[in-house]
């Protein structure tokens, strides 16, 4: 397999990485750039723990080639906020105990940032709707619904 | 299933070619060692799973022909002026939908995202089978990667766009360094994992026709959970006249091993006053109109007792459509 250099641009920071055609963007994303927020579950597309933003918008890392993300801008959960200034989300989330286990949550909060980027003020059931894809064996949804609720009725959103 | 999914175990080349031409000329040169890349969403699984080893990826990501949505004239010209149609005749690959009644299409790249084509507000107004099918696919992440060409070029007899694009009479363009060709979708499927699609050959675009005066269409299927695969799926045209079938199409998913048009129930229609006995009693009839197996979604039996059902939805909700009463 040929190798290549590639660029990526996570959480705003750019990266030359060499790769070869058969790595996968969640692989490399944990064991190359050591940001292990983004999970694998399923690998197959089932489960959405591994849900990253490809150019904004709700992609699933371990289907994704790295070769074919050159020059993206890929946002993972750990580019969300800091630890001491968290995205109003990851608040929310707290604040409404939106969070059991928390294996899901990394890539729930990444497709939640999705919806609210696309559809600051959605219903209930358009959350639901978004969030079908994303499994969590924990929390039931209710308290994930809240807290999204929540976040897009605060003033500014 | 013993495959460990959180690697791809096989080697491959990847090309990623920025032109059509250069796309062709890989896909000629590799022949079936080459697999298309479109989102990946069928093709990454099975080689996770081994059930494919390509040796190597030729990805359509950058080829502008297989993406986006523009209405075109027939007469030659786009109607937009949009490079991708205009360089796929400068490629003498000049291809025509087999019906010369059509003035214009709604051309998809065959590219473009199931999560794109869902939001076009000509797809959501004219073509609401497509709509509906589309909405029912997968979720956000799976949809904003997976591709319509995808779709149909993987050729699962569950895949949910097959239906609605019989039953809307869509065509494909194909292309192949050896030239261009139209197919109906109707003709596209051959079995399951098998299409007409020669190993070197590209769906470059999916047509619709132009809008019909009193005309509806409807999509309905059945998953264990919302977004699952099909178990069933049925989709159904009708185009009014008063309270005559001027002319009605049908087809099943995941009821066959390809997806399948069922002229005998479209035959008990056309022509017909339709009221809501007959959409009963023809609906009646879809379970000895198709040809399910036992498999991990459901039962041949299952399948033969929701069919009715699921087409008698569907005929109504298309038929008041088309503006008609019931
Ligand atoms: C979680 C999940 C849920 C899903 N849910 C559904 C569902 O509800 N309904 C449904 O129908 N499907 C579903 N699918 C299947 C899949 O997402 C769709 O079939 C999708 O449209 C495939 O498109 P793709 O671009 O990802 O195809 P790829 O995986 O890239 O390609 C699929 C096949 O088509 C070939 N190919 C792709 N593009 C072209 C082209 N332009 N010309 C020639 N050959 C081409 C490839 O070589 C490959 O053999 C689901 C998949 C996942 C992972
Ligand atoms: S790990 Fe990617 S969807 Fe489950
Ligand atoms: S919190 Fe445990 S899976 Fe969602």
């Amino acid at each position: 397999m040929k190798k290549r250099t590639i660029t990526l641009i996570v959480n705003g920071e750019t990266f030359e990485l060499t790769v070869v055609p058969n790595e996968l963007l969640l692989n490399v994303l944990r064991d190359r750039l050591h940001l292990t927020g983004t999970k694998y579950g399923c690998g197959v597309g089932e489960c959405g723990s591994c849900t990253v933003l490809l150019n904004g918008k709700a992609t699933l890392a371990c289907m994704t080639l790295v070769v074919s993300v050159d020059g993206k801008e890929i946002t993972t959960v750990e580019g969300l906020g800091r630890y001491d200034a968290l995205h109003p989300l990851q608040q929310a989330f707290l604040d409404h105990s939106a969070v059991q286990c928390g294996f899901c949550t990394p890539g729930v909060l990444v497709t939640a940032k999705a919806l609210l980027d696309e559809n600051p003020h959605p219903s209930e059931e358009e959350i639901r709707q978004y969030l079908r894809g994303n499994l969590c064996r924990c929390t039931g949804y209710t308290s994930i619904v809240r807290a999204i609720e929540a976040v897009s009725k605060e003033a500014g959103f | 299933m013993l495959s460990d999914t959180k690697i791809l175990p096989g080697e491959f080349e990847y090309f990623q070619p920025q032109t059509l031409t250069d796309a062709l000329a890989l896909l000629a040169q590799w022949g079936s060692r080459a697999k298309v890349l479109a989102g990946g969403t069928d093709l990454i699984v099975k080689m996770k799973r081994l059930l494919v080893e390509p040796e190597c990826l030729v990805s359509v990501q950058d080829l502008p022909e297989l993406h986006g949505i523009r209405q075109e004239q027939l007469d030659g010209q786009p109607a937009d002026e949009v490079a991708g149609g205009a360089s796929l005749r400068r490629g003498g690959f000049e291809t025509r939908p087999p019906d010369s009644a059509w003035q214009h299409a709604l051309v998809i790249g065959a590219a473009t995202p199931l999560s794109l084509v869902e939001k076009d507000p000509l797809v959501r107004l004219h073509y609401s089978a497509l709509y509906e099918a589309l909405r029912s696919m997968a979720a956000i992440a799976a949809r904003n990667m997976g591709s319509i060409g995808g779709n149909l070029a993987n050729a699962s007899p569950a895949a949910d766009t097959a239906p609605p694009l019989i039953v809307l009479d869509a065509v494909l363009r194909l292309a192949s360094a050896r030239g261009g060709r139209t197919a109906p979708v109707e003709t596209f499927f051959r079995g399951p994992g098998f299409s007409l699609l020669d190993v070197d050959e590209l769906i470059v675009e999916i047509l619709l026709p132009p809008p019909r005066p009193q005309e509806g269409s409807a999509f309905l299927k059945l998953g264990r959970v919302s977004c699952d695969i099909s178990k069933i799926n049925a989709a159904a045209w009708f185009q009014r006249e008063g309270g005559l079938c001027l002319d009605c199409r049908i087809a099943f998913g995941s009821v066959a091993p390809m997806p399948l048009r069922t002229p005998a129930l479209e035959n008990l229609l056309v022509g017909a006053e339709i009221g809501e006995r007959l959409l009963h009693q023809v609906s009646s009839q879809a379970g000895a109109a198709i040809f399910p197996i036992d498999d991990v979604r459901s039962s041949s039996q299952y399948r033969r007792q929701v069919a009715p059902v699921l087409l008698e939805e569907a005929l109504r909700t298309a038929w008041i459509r088309t503006g008609g009463v019931l």
